[in-house]
């Protein structure tokens, strides 16, 4: 299984910090790349979910810059979800038609992004209590799609931790991102002891959180 | 076309420059009708002009600055964050995380590059890298180290990984030496990276 986005406790290079404030884009493209995602993705045509599963699924991936990625992306789901066809991104134009009434329209540009879009749902009732004691699923794997999308980070798969927030439901990605339904279920912030999740923690005293869905977990 | 694209990705498509790309995309969107022009650029002033970290410097300053502010912060932050006007996508269900001398606090996105847009606005280069999503949870202090952040002796970090939609925002501890400075004033020490737990707030004399 090959999950290049999943690269949590690899070995990488330098960071490279930049300046205070609101980023500068890197190039002109930049720019459209992200106004053209968020604008596309007001159609409301996929979810978050299945705008992440896009992105991780591309087999460019690892080549593939930020915003390559997001644009490689869009163009997938833009086609999966029948509003371009593969001959117009062929043509890289096509017919002229008037402003369609799924478009994100300008009047509810501010109103969306302020309001945002919850994921949070009515749903079951938590299992765990904060305090308890649990144990991460191994592998890491999406239980319903062979390769699919999963939150649960490999270098956390079959780990013990501890939960310190219980979020209430929420939209389960393992099933949104392949439109297989919200499929609510209860969300937690579970505590890892780095000395649990690495050979050579820098300082065992150190820790790790990560949200994760009930379904990842199993009493300890 | 000069193959069969059809066993390819859809953007193989299009041309591989990346601004050429974009380019093609934008033209056959906006010409669709799919996109309106002016709804992206409306989208694009946003995050360019009104919504960035001096928004979470807001919050910040107003939690130094009022302990009952700080309480509800830490209770129910996008509640408080509504005191102040700030609300939206990518904060829809904010957690906010209090350094101390004993626990100091930074957020990465492993999987992807989730980030408190509400609060911050477009997350910096550095953040979406492979570098700092590979190395925040195994290696925090060298990744400090590569911001010139060295944490006191006996102080612990814990990194939060967001994995979900629950985003972090660090509230950093107050710079000494800023007894009865008023919010406006406190906001101006508070960088973006001492949010994200990469950096410290300036100090009162810088």
């Amino acid at each position: 299984m090959t999950r290049p986005h999943d690269m949590g406790g690899q070995s990488g290079g330098r960071v490279i910090p930049a300046p205070d404030g609101i980023p500068a884009y890197d190039a002109p493209w930049h720019r459209t790349a992200l106004g053209l995602t968020l604008a596309a993705g007001g159609l409301g045509g996929w979810t978050i979910d299945e705008s992440r599963a896009a992105r991780e699924r591309l087999k460019d991936y690892p080549r593939f810059s930020y915003y390559e990625k997001w644009i490689a992306a869009l163009a997938g789901l833009l086609v999966e979800k029948g509003f371009v066809t593969e001959e117009e991104l062929a043509a890289g134009t096509a017919v002229q038609a008037p402003l369609s009434p799924r478009a994100f329209m300008i009047e509810k540009v501010a109103p969306a992004l302020a309001r945002g879009t919850p994921y949070s749902r009515p749903g079951p009732a938590p299992r765990f209590a904060v305090g308890d004691r649990v144990t991460t699923r191994r592998p890491a794997a999406n239980a319903f799609v062979g390769r699919g999308h999963t939150r649960l980070p490999a270098y956390a798969e079959g780990k013990p931790g501890r939960v310190i927030l219980s979020h209430g439901p929420h939209v389960f990605p393992d099933r949104n991102a392949h439109g297989l339904g919200e499929a609510p279920e209860p969300l937690y912030t579970i505590l890892f002891r780095a000395a649990d999740l690495w050979e050579a923690p820098e300082d065992p005293e150190d820790e790790v959180t990560l949200d994760l869905w009930e379904s990842y977990l199993v009493p300890a | 076309m000069p193959h069969d694209h059809r066993h390819d990705e859809p953007h193989s498509l299009l041309p591989s420059d990346p601004a050429l790309r974009v380019k093609a995309l934008q033209t056959i969107l906006v010409r669709k009708g799919l996109v309106d022009p002016a709804a992206m650029e409306a989208i694009l002033d946003t995050y360019e002009t009104k919504v960035g970290p001096h928004l979470g410097a807001k919050v910040v300053a107003r939690a130094w600055a009022d302990p009952d502010f700080r309480a509800r912060l830490l209770a129910d932050a996008n509640a408080a964050m509504l005191e102040l006007g700030i609300s939206g996508r990518q904060g829809e269900h904010v957690v906010a995380v209090e350094n101390s001398a004993d626990q100091h606090n930074m957020v990465v996105c492993t999987l992807c590059s989730c980030y408190p847009w509400p609060l911050l606005g477009i997350p910096p280069a550095w953040y979406k890298s492979d570098a700092y999503r590979k190395r925040a949870v195994r290696e925090p202090r060298a990744v400090l180290a590569d911001f010139g952040v060295t944490l006191p002796e006996g102080t612990s970090v814990r990194v939060w990984d967001s994995t979900a939609e629950v985003r972090y925002l660090v509230i950093p501890a107050r710079p000494a030496g800023t007894e009865g400075w008023d919010e406006e004033r406190l906001a101006t020490l508070v960088t973006r990276d001492s949010m994200i737990g990469t950096g410290f707030p300036r100090e009162a004399g810088a």
